[in-house]
């Protein structure tokens, strides 16, 4: 993974002494709650319902066994014993103290991390699939490029204050796992007729509370002209995104109220001025940012191992686990492993000190002490021995790391909501329990693949607009309910989900998706996933399972 | 409408103002009384009275207001945007971040070489980002220390972008 040299680290310590003294003036009364408020957000940190929450970036979600330790350290010594890994590949904690934060910069400074970007108006922590680099079918690893971006997205001086938040994917493989377009710039890695590396470039993608897919608006971008091109987008959003109103500032609206043409057009004629100048990528830094991420030592292995054929065979919770956590690698004798960080009773994407000392052990036992952390809150173990998967098995059984439903219903995404964030209109973590607590593990693998994403607010953090199924917190008068949508996908094929009908309460959801699932088993043909029998049969057959004959017109039953 | 300050920080030295800005209703007699006197007018004024403005005796400078662009400087091919000895951006509230894209933009596509002010909500914190945007004189909010925002300067040791600055990445330079 990159490596900080003196520049990088230079960077960092600047940014921890500015970011003490801002702390300081603000704690002193020198500067406003208007005036602080961009510079903490900038750093992180959101003052939410209990206690300020601080959010780490995660670089395109690469991590290393030491970063891991120190989040760990971070978890016990400034929060309390726990972190929240997002949709961002972030993590976050809910409990540390305004005047404790500048400390806890300088720790993660240590291990090469911060805080910087993770909220605000300003460009936020690049994402990828995390499958980046060994993934058996990529175009090309879309990590170099991501790391790239970060630095040109760090402290760029134009772009810190724009209208609205700001979010890059980047996505080399050609399974899309990185919900690429549904962000404000979605890349896709291609290759152009003459066999050159480039990006197709969408634009306008991004959930909240207008959803939209991301329109093209270049087929093919020559790798060297990645930052002029994405200079030239930023130029034009910052200067014309809507500033009079924060629902409507987002670069989605600005492209919908233009036109995708005519925005393209802005932007092409933006970029000519700056192309083949400065900023042009050199061969150089591609080969040395492509360096930093080079396969590890890997050891020749025949492609099957004969002691992971009989663990298999020998140990049906174990094969379950394969069979769901456990991904093709590119070369022969290795696995990428899904750890889901979703068993029932513990809140989706948390994971406890001793977990984090724990992975980090085990990323320094079985893959090359490294992890990546995925966009539905999970991690992975990119580069780990056929021979030794059910050796890892049996350790994660140790601290509760075995849940072996990577992908089906109960891996759900889910936002921190009502129990801890200030913007949330509802809670979010016990319907993901009830839910969870609803199916047998049995009914989980019978149903199959199924994304279930749950946000406490139209601000949509849980992405549910492109669950399979959809759950968004709303509020009525003062009581919490939840409407459900249905047939989202954030897949190649993203889509965006339909509302089935009026609000439910809290204590009707897990009935609720009952029903859904019920519906999907009666009439899934062959090997249909649920995302295909709903494109198939379409909405009406789930409200009449839902709604009966009151369909549409049911007013919400109070709980 | 920004105010006009007793003192200005131009090429990180703090100096005292000399220019005066003026509001969109400036009347012909104002301006007369002001004959010597460096004076920045609204974008609408300096467009509207260019003749009038180039037989002053004193400066005159332009101010361009959060939303309008550089580009309406430009008023006919024949026109030197050098000729204008002092641009001013304004920024009504600090977050509001298209004065950088304007300076840029101005340095860069427009390749302005004259003194560009930033005024209005200028801030200790937004010091470091506007110079490496290519503001070189800053006319700071009425409240804020000369001393604290010359700290500012030294925020950081570099960049990784392209910049007025330093026109070169750091992957050029590194």
């Amino acid at each position: 993974m990159y490596r900080y040299d003196q520049y990088d680290h230079q960077m960092l310590a600047d940014r921890v002494a500015q970011f003490r003294d801002q702390t300081q003036r603000y704690l002193a009364g020198q500067l406003s709650d208007a005036e602080f408020l961009p510079l903490r957000l900038q750093n992180g940190l959101y003052i939410q319902r209990l206690a300020p929450m601080l959010r780490i970036a995660i670089p395109y979600g690469m991590l290393s066994s030491r970063q891991m330790r120190k989040l760990a350290y971070i978890a016990d010594h400034y929060d309390k014993g726990y972190g929240h890994l997002t949709t961002r590949q972030n993590i976050q904690f809910n409990w540390p103290h305004l005047e404790e934060v500048p400390d806890i910069l300088e720790h993660l400074a240590e291990v090469e991390m911060h805080a910087i970007q993770t909220s605000g108006n300003c460009i936020r922590n690049t994402t990828t699939d995390q499958f980046a680099g060994v993934s058996a079918d990529e175009i090309t690893d879309a990590r170099p490029y991501c790391e790239i971006i970060r630095q040109w997205s760090t402290f760029h001086p134009e772009f810190a204050y724009l209208p609205r938040k700001f979010k890059i994917a980047v996505c080399g493989t050609r399974h899309d796992q990185a919900a690429t377009q549904v962000h404000d710039i979605g890349l896709y890695m291609v290759r152009n007729a003459a066999g050159e590396l480039g990006f197709r470039v969408l634009v306008g993608g991004g959930l909240g509370r207008t959803p939209v897919i991301g329109s093209e608006i270049r087929s093919f971008l020559p790798e060297q002209h990645l930052l002029s091109y994405l200079d030239a987008i930023l130029r034009v959003y910052n200067q014309e995104g809507r500033r009079d109103n924060k629902y409507k500032a987002r670069i989605k609206i600005l492209v919908r109220e233009t036109g995708v043409e005519q925005f393209r057009d802005k932007v092409e004629a933006e970029w000519l001025t700056v192309k083949d100048g400065p900023m042009t990528l050199t061969q150089d830094e591609v080969v040395r940012c492509r360096g930093f991420f080079h396969d590890p030592d890997y050891k020749d292995l025949p492609a099957s191992s004969e002691l992971l054929k009989r663990a298999l065979g020998g140990d049906v919770m174990f094969a379950a686990w394969h069979d769901q956590n456990v991904s093709a690698h590119k070369r022969p004798g290795y696995a990428i492993v899904t750890i889901c960080a979703k068993k029932t009773g513990y809140a989706p994407g948390d994971l406890d000190a001793a977990q984090m000392q724990f992975i980090a052990d085990l990323a320094d036992q079985y893959s090359f002490g490294e992890m990546r952390i995925t966009h539905t809150q999970n991690v992975v173990l990119a580069d780990v021995e056929q021979d030794k998967l059910y050796d890892l098995w049996q350790a994660l059984k140790t601290h509760d790391l075995q849940a072996d439903n990577l992908g089906l219903l109960s891996d759900m995404i889910c936002c921190p909501g009502g129990d801890f964030c200030a913007l949330a209109n509802a809670k979010s973590i016990p319907i993901a329990e009830s839910i969870q607590r609803r199916f047998s593990h049995a009914e989980l693998r019978e149903i199959g693949k199924l994304s279930l994403n749950i946000s406490g607010c139209m601000n949509a953090c849980g992405h549910h607009h492109v669950g399979n199924i959809g759950i968004l917190g709303v509020d009525k008068k003062g009581e919490e309910f939840y409407q459900v949508s249905l047939g989202g996908s954030a897949s190649n094929e993203t889509a965006l989900g339909k509302i089935v009908g009026p609000a439910f309460s809290q204590d009707e959801i897990p009935d609720v998706i009952e029903k859904i699932v019920s519906v999907y088993k009666q009439q899934r043909s062959g090997g249909e996933e649920f995302v295909e029998t709903f494109n198939r049969i379409g909405l009406d057959p789930f409200k009449a399972a839902l709604y009966g004959d009151k369909s549409n017109s049911r007013a919400p039953r109070q709980a | 409408m920004p105010a006009s300050s007793e003192w200005i920080i131009k090429d990180q030295t703090v100096v005292s103002n000399s220019w005066r800005i003026l509001e969109a209703e400036v009347g012909v007699d104002e301006l007369a009384d002001m004959e010597q006197q460096a004076i920045i007018v609204p974008l609408d004024f300096w467009l509207a009275e260019r003749s009038t403005l180039q037989a002053r005796k004193g400066q005159t400078g332009v101010w361009l207001d959060s939303n309008e662009k550089p580009g309406s400087l430009i008023v006919d091919s024949a026109f030197d945007i050098n000729d204008i000895p002092l641009i001013a951006v304004n920024f009504p509230v600090f977050s509001d971040g298209r004065g950088y894209s304007t300076a840029r933009a101005l340095r860069q596509n427009l390749g302005y070489k004259g003194d560009l002010m930033a005024v209005g909500d200028v801030l200790r914190d937004q010091v470091f980002f506007l110079k490496r945007c290519g503001f070189n004189i800053l006319m700071p909010r009425a409240d804020q220390d000369a001393e604290i925002m010359l700290t500012a300067f030294a925020d950081f040791k570099t960049g990784y972008q392209a910049s007025i600055d330093q026109p070169e990445p750091l992957f050029r330079r590194r």
